[in-house]
């Protein structure tokens, strides 16, 4: 192939990757791609108003998909605005490639205008990043940032490109394979420790499976929900995993932890197994350790050898790709297990979760949260993706929303990053097209955090549906201060507000500000029938709390079932 | 529980590398007693030598968290080894020379150079003997000594 510049390197690579869109904002830095996209057109590029807009819509994109989100950005300010995009994708095992501009190499070290050691700031919230060096070997930089990003344990990786690189002319040798000596994640589990799990569930009396994000990641959710219906054992699901198991699934406990239901949580608490299945054993799910899981072997199936034992130890340790070790564990399973042995421990946990199911009190008088959350899934259930920002109205959506199926729920689980939600619902739009209605479940807090991407869903009609349900406050901080400050509501009231109809409208959108179930369902009907980005501004009860709650650093089995005034 | 912990590190000779490793050690609040690196010969790989300490779970960690970084070859936790440290230091020439030269001996050691007012011993020996020979050299009042960390050997 011919010797091309840096810049066009980035372009031709995006195309061999099969990238259809990349989200970005131009500057300095990065000019000389930018002129090489003005060029070719081999991607759509989404200019979004804002970086940390555009690496959430990538990544909004990448988890409706499962394939490599990608943004460009400029040095310095560009650069660091991305951050916070960066460390949410990390903590959720997002894949993304993140290209930023730098300063020229004779520059770098100068302090010279948008500088900023960027690979320094990147390194701990990257699975892998690079400052590229000469223009040689930029294409082998390229195809590997894809290729790890995307395997093993998925995640973000960064190539920082000092401006003068893009310019130089080298020769393409685009890699057809990516080999790295130093980088080889395990994907065949190991079958001895496979054989032993299965014995280890047919010898439990009470196991539980313990869902986690790994499955979503892993493309596994078909191969659970068989293993879960040959064993009858029952199941709860973190945040990250909602939609593995349907929500009216009958072995489908409910999510666990914090905010988890009773019986979820109950059933960690009691089980005498754990068949945890990608997750991470984050301290938002296990509540006090050395309470989690009292009586529970566990089993742990995932790809990251250090996710295994790093909080708990870990009986039957199984390191290699979920859906790896799930076909070979399926047919064990089916082969040697009687799912008759649990009816026992089933009808336990049943009786939990009508003792105490996840519910709420509707009202006449004021619209509560929850039911506008059931309503929209009354409405859309299984025919929309659904993000949210971080608070309250994400853990009740946690709860209430009717999942279906893997990548339906796009929410920012590890960093909780509000500002989250709007953006990647923007790149989940992208990627499913007219088909899908995308909705973002948002609070009046976090919405204000990416606003101004309003405009990027106008220009590229991507008619998103935001629900704000408007609380007036930092509901989630509130509630902690309602519980655990004695009420002193120290900077939570939002009293003060835009007019979220006029902004909407400003932006060449539709906005609609409803207080009652009649207003509700008429603006959702409107705004699905407009086809373009709309805010529906959802006067709800203000005092409404997220139930149950575990208080942090609690046991799981000590769940906080009501609040009275 | 906290354990004194030799590990290698054999990782790709490139831009960077050593933060890598260190980052993580500063970010994950784990602890380097010594660190030493140098290339490995004839090679692209180098090799990092850490002293570390920590209950056998955070070793376990370290050692997993080591093996996630991309450039990180392999990582060596050490058993059956063999540890050197190197130290250096100066001693005023009024001192008696030929007892420091006898207390050199006795580490590997010797005297290395003589200056206009110093003379500059070294010695070699297990980390532990190190920390003996440096005690004993007190008495003659170096001015400045210099450890070089440890290096450890697979035996
Ligand atoms: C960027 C960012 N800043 C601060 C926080 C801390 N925080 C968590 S929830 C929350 C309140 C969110 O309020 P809102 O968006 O109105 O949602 P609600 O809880 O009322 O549903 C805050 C401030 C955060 N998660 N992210």
């Amino acid at each position: 192939m011919a010797d091309m510049s840096g810049a066009q390197m980035v372009v031709e690579a995006m195309r061999r990757e099969g990238v259809e869109v990349v989200f970005g904002y131009p500057g300095g830095a990065i000019m000389n791609v930018y002129d090489e996209i003005y060029k070719h057109r081999y991607f759509q590029h989404i200019l979004t108003r804002h970086e940390q807009a555009a690496v959430h819509a990538a990544d909004g994109y990448a988890r409706a998909t499962g394939k490599v989100g990608v943004a460009f950005v400029t040095s310095g300010p560009g650069f660091t605005n991305a951050v916070t995009g960066l460390a949410t994708a990390y903590m959720d095992s997002i894949p993304l490639v993140v290209i930023s501009g730098q300063v020229p190499l004779s520059m770098i070290g100068t302090d010279a205008f948008q500088e900023i050691d960027a690979v320094g700031i990147s390194r701990p919230c990257t699975k892998h990043n690079y400052l590229v060096q000469s223009v040689e070997e930029l294409p082998r930089i390229l195809a590997e940032a894809f290729y790890i990003a995307r395997s093993g344990r998925p995640g973000p990786v960064h190539i920082d490109i000092p401006k003068d690189v893009t310019a130089q002319v080298g020769p393409f040798n685009y890699p057809e394979e990516v080999r790295l000596e130093t980088y080889r994640p395990t994907i065949r589990g190991n079958m001895r420790q496979i054989k032993k799990a299965v014995e280890a569930i047919r010898e439990a009396k009470q196991p539980l499976f313990y869902l986690g994000g790994g499955i979503i990641h892993s493309g596994s959710a078909d191969l659970v929900r068989k293993l879960v219906d040959a064993t009858q054992i029952p199941a709860v699901e973190t945040l990250m995993a909602r939609g593995t198991l349907p929500y009216d699934h009958p072995q489908l406990l409910g999510m666990v932890g914090m905010h988890g239901s009773y019986a979820a949580n109950m059933a960690m608490s009691e089980a005498d197994l754990l068949i945890a299945l990608g997750p991470r054993f984050d301290d938002r799910v296990t509540g006090k350790l050395s309470e989690f899981a009292r009586y529970a072997k566990i089993i742990h199936v995932d790809i990251d050898p250090s996710s295994i034992g790093k909080l708990v130890h870990v009986h039957y340790p199984i390191v290699g790709d979920l859906k790896a070790v799930l076909e070979e564990m399926v047919p064990l399973v089916e082969e040697r297990i009687d799912p008759g042995r649990y009816q026992q421990w089933r009808q336990t946990l049943n009786h939990y979760n009508e003792l105490h199911p996840i519910t709420f009190e509707d009202s006449d008088e004021v619209l509560k949260p929850q039911w506008v959350i059931r309503r929209i899934g009354e409405r859309l259930k299984g025919r929309a993706r659904i993000a949210t920002d971080v608070g309250q109205h994400q853990m009740w959506t946690a709860q209430f929303y009717p999942f279906t199926r893997p990548r339906e729920f796009i929410t920012s689980g590890g960093l909780g990053t509000m500002g989250f939600g709007f953006p990647a619902a923007l790149g989940a739009k992208r990627a499913v097209g007219d088909g899908e209605v995308v909705v973002n479940i948002s609070g009046d807090g976090s919405i204000l955090m990416n606003i101004q991407e309003l405009i990027t869903a106008v220009q590229y009609r991507l008619p998103v549906i935001n629900v704000i349900l408007n609380n007036n406050y930092l509901g989630m901080v509130r509630q902690w201060q309602t519980f655990f400050y004695d009420k002193r509501y120290s900077e939570t009231d939002l009293s003060i507000q835009p007019d979220f109809v006029k902004v909407a409208e400003a932006f060449g959108g539709v906005g609609y500000r409803v207080s009652t179930k009649e207003e509700f369902d008429q603006a959702l009907d409107d705004a699905l029938n407009r086809g373009v980005v709309a805010l529906i501004d959802v006067v709800v009860d203000r005092h409404e709390n997220v139930l149950p709650m575990v208080p942090a650093g609690g046991s799981l089995y000590n769940m906080l079932l009501e609040y009275k005034d | 529980m906290t354990q004194r912990r030799v590990i290698s590190v054999i990782v790709l000779n490139e831009h960077g590398v050593l933060t890598r490793i260190t980052g993580l050690f500063a970010a994950r609040g784990y602890n380097i007693e010594t660190l030493t690196v140098a290339p490995i010969p004839k090679s692209k790989y180098s090799r990092l030598t850490i002293v570390t300490k920590g209950s056998p779970r955070v070793i376990e960690q370290i050692i997993k968290q080591l093996h996630k970084i991309i450039p990180v070859y392999k990582v060596i936790e050490h058993s059956e080894l063999v540890e050197k440290e190197m130290v250096m230091a100066k001693i005023p020439l009024e001192e008696r020379l030929a007892d420091v030269e006898a207390l050199c001996r006795a580490y590997n050691g010797n005297i290395v150079n003589i200056g206009k007012d110093s003379a500059i011993i070294m010695a070699a020996d297990e980390p532990q003997r190190i920390g003996n020979f440096i005690e004993a050299l007190r008495r003659f009042n170096p001015k400045e000594i210099v450890r070089s960390g440890v290096v450890a050997i697979e035996r």
